[in-house]
């Protein structure tokens, strides 16, 4: 059984006074999650990210097409005793403490007044709000009212978890905090859904994501695939080369750090490695290494949304912060390449 | 039933939080006190004085609390969206409608209740004893909650589809012709229009007949109110209420959150 299924999900909006403009937000989304996977929804703002779980807690209806969670239909409201769910920039009642509102949304969810008790005592403490749980809730800062709102997801110790936008509004710590929770969540079995726009939470987070943009599913698959298999390019780092070998690989390159005397020169996606090697060779260079460059997530999910990656080159050499870049021709071919309709 | 009672419980938490509610009760306390100074100058007639102050204070000071909490009731919850964080659980909308109203009746019980006691209390320093006519207040009183009641129905529709001010507008102008149906229906009965009588007589029986429950003047005269009057008022009421309450839920249930 599936956590979470969509078939064709559609939602359009009808705009104006007289209703009768329509914006599509979301077009024929169909996905599967597995039971037990982290599994994130990228895009940028606007994408379709929260229109999808607003669909699929019938918070808004589909134009067309229509989900399962756990196995029972949207309409059916008895599979949320079984999921939690933090919307985006939660909001919660002003006149409440946090131990009060805790309380309400076990109610809610049908447990008993000991296990509320006991599990608002325990989520308070694992979301840093312990010493906070007799406050109001409107002397709450926004990070505190997130951390609140992922709580009171939890309240019902649920099999899959919602999480739209989740580390919205947290600093540095609160974060870190929100990934291990995530990350224990799924050790426990859990099944995590949730939609971000920050792609190193997904990068760290995610067993497979989800691409929208516009309302269209971009790209759908398994991260450690996306990561493991996809190769962006070549790098090749040469010891101390004479500016004649640097100039008869230029035609390979896109771009050209220096660091000390070594210099590394990314290749160009079209550039064949034997051929390049055997330039490099033919020129009398010294070879320190030849690498594969990784696709990160950043780079799929920019070749998916159709914009040229912009990768910045200098973190993945670490000791080279000062090092020069330098766009070679092959780069610039590439972007007047990307620019053509 | 559990999830309804939660909801009607933090919805009456919620209107006992609310500051202006206290005001409202001390300032109908404040002139049920006054009944007893009014009453100490009107010869021979200081009890009537007395009780039609007490019961209007409780009327008047009830219609406040239920317009002012009534008419967003529902719009608060969908414009500080926190209203996902109810739906989201494994709560109906029904139910959550349901809750929204029960809970708001419970609030103006409760304050009905601590108004009465107000109320007696006056009354029983007026004339130092109780007797059996003293019973026709609190029948007055039962008749003003079925209104509030009813009212709290009306704003409760009015709030699942507007904002807080048109559903004032709409409350407000609704308990006033509900209060003049007859003269809807005198009027009806002037104008030489068939299909204006028509509509008119329409509106007056379509329209909740909030003059049905004043009985704060037979109240004042010792005069007890029929069973039969209590039971089909008790009914119409609770008709009334059922049709209000069931065309919020179907509103609601067609609402989105976006």
């Amino acid at each position: 059984m599936w956590a979470v299924e969509t078939t064709e999900l559609t939602k359009e909006y009808r705009l104006g006074f007289w209703r009768n403009r329509r914006k599509r937000a979301l077009e024929g989304l169909t996905l599967a999650v597995e039971e037990g996977e982290v599994f994130g929804l990228l895009g940028p703002n606007g994408a379709g990210k929260s229109t999808t779980l607003k669909l699929l807690f019938r918070l808004i209806f589909p134009t067309s097409g229509s989900g399962r969670i756990l196995g029972r239909p949207l309409s059916d409201v008895r599979a949320r005793a079984r999921v939690g769910y933090l919307p985006e920039t939660p909001s919660f009642y002003d006149h409440l403490t946090a131990q009060e509102l805790m309380h309400y949304a076990g109610w809610l969810c049908g447990l008993d007044p000991g296990v509320r008790r006991a599990r608002a005592q325990d989520l308070l403490e694992q979301v840093g709000l312990a010493e906070a749980a007799g406050l109001a809730i409107r002397k709450f800062s926004k990070g505190m009212v997130q951390r609140l709102g992922i709580a009171q997801a939890l309240v019902n110790d649920p099999e899959v978890i919602f999480l739209d936008e989740p580390m919205s509004g947290l600093d540095p710590l609160g974060r870190r905090q929100v990934r291990d929770l995530i990350l224990a969540l799924r050790k426990r079995g859990k099944t995590v859904f949730f939609s971000t726009h920050i792609l190193s939470d997904a990068e760290t987070l995610c067993d497979r994501v989800a691409i929208l943009h516009r309302g269209r599913l971009q790209g759908l698959g398994s991260l450690r695939e996306i990561l493991a298999g996809g190769v962006a390019s070549n790098e090749l780092v040469l010891e101390a080369p004479s500016p004649q070998t640097l100039e008869a690989l230029a035609r390979f390159t896109s771009a050209t750090v220096r660091t000390g005397d070594q210099v590394r020169l990314e290749l160009a996606a079209n550039a064949d490695a034997s051929t390049v090697l055997g330039a490099a060779l033919g020129a009398g260079a010294s070879i320190v290494s030849f690498n594969p460059v990784k696709m990160s997530l950043e780079d799929y999910f920019m070749a998916r949304l159709g914009t040229p990656s912009e990768r910045p080159l200098a973190p993945r050499l670490g000791s080279n912060r000062t090092g020069a870049v330098e766009p070679g021709p092959a780069a610039h071919s590439a972007r007047v390449e990307s620019q053509r309709p | 039933m559990t999830r309804i009672a939660a909801i009607a419980v933090h919805t009456f938490k919620e209107s006992v939080r609310e500051k202006v509610l206290y005001n409202l009760v001390a300032f109908a306390l404040l002139m049920i006190g006054a009944g007893i100074v009014l009453g100490s100058v009107s010869v021979g007639i200081n009890e009537i004085a007395l009780i039609n102050l007490g019961l209007s204070a409780i009327s008047v000071f009830g219609l406040l609390i239920a317009i002012f909490i009534g008419i967003s009731l529902v719009w608060k919850e969908i414009e500080r969206r926190t209203v996902y964080n109810v739906l989201s659980k494994p709560v109906a909308r029904h139910e959550f409608i349901l809750g929204k109203y029960l809970g708001l009746v419970l609030t103006l019980a409760v304050n009905a209740a601590i108004m009465t006691a107000g109320f007696y209390a006056a009354l029983f320093y007026e004339q130092r004893r109780f007797g059996p006519a003293d019973a026709a207040p609190l029948e007055a009183v039962y008749f003003i909650l079925l209104q509030l009641a009813l009212l709290v129905g009306v704003a409760l529709l009015f709030s699942t589809l507007s904002t807080p001010v048109l559903s004032a507008v709409f409350t407000v102008g609704i308990f006033v012709i509900g209060n003049l149906l007859g003269d809807l229906r005198g009027f009806g009965d002037q104008a030489g229009n068939a299909a204006l009588r028509a509509l008119l007589h329409g509106l007056a029986w379509a329209l909740p007949d909030f003059g049905a429950f004043n009985a704060i003047s037979q109240a004042a005269h010792g005069e007890l109110i029929s069973r039969q009057v209590l039971w089909s008022n008790s009914l119409y009421a609770l008709f009334y209420i059922s049709a209000l309450v069931s065309a919020a839920i179907l509103v609601f249930e067609r609402r989105e959150f976006s």
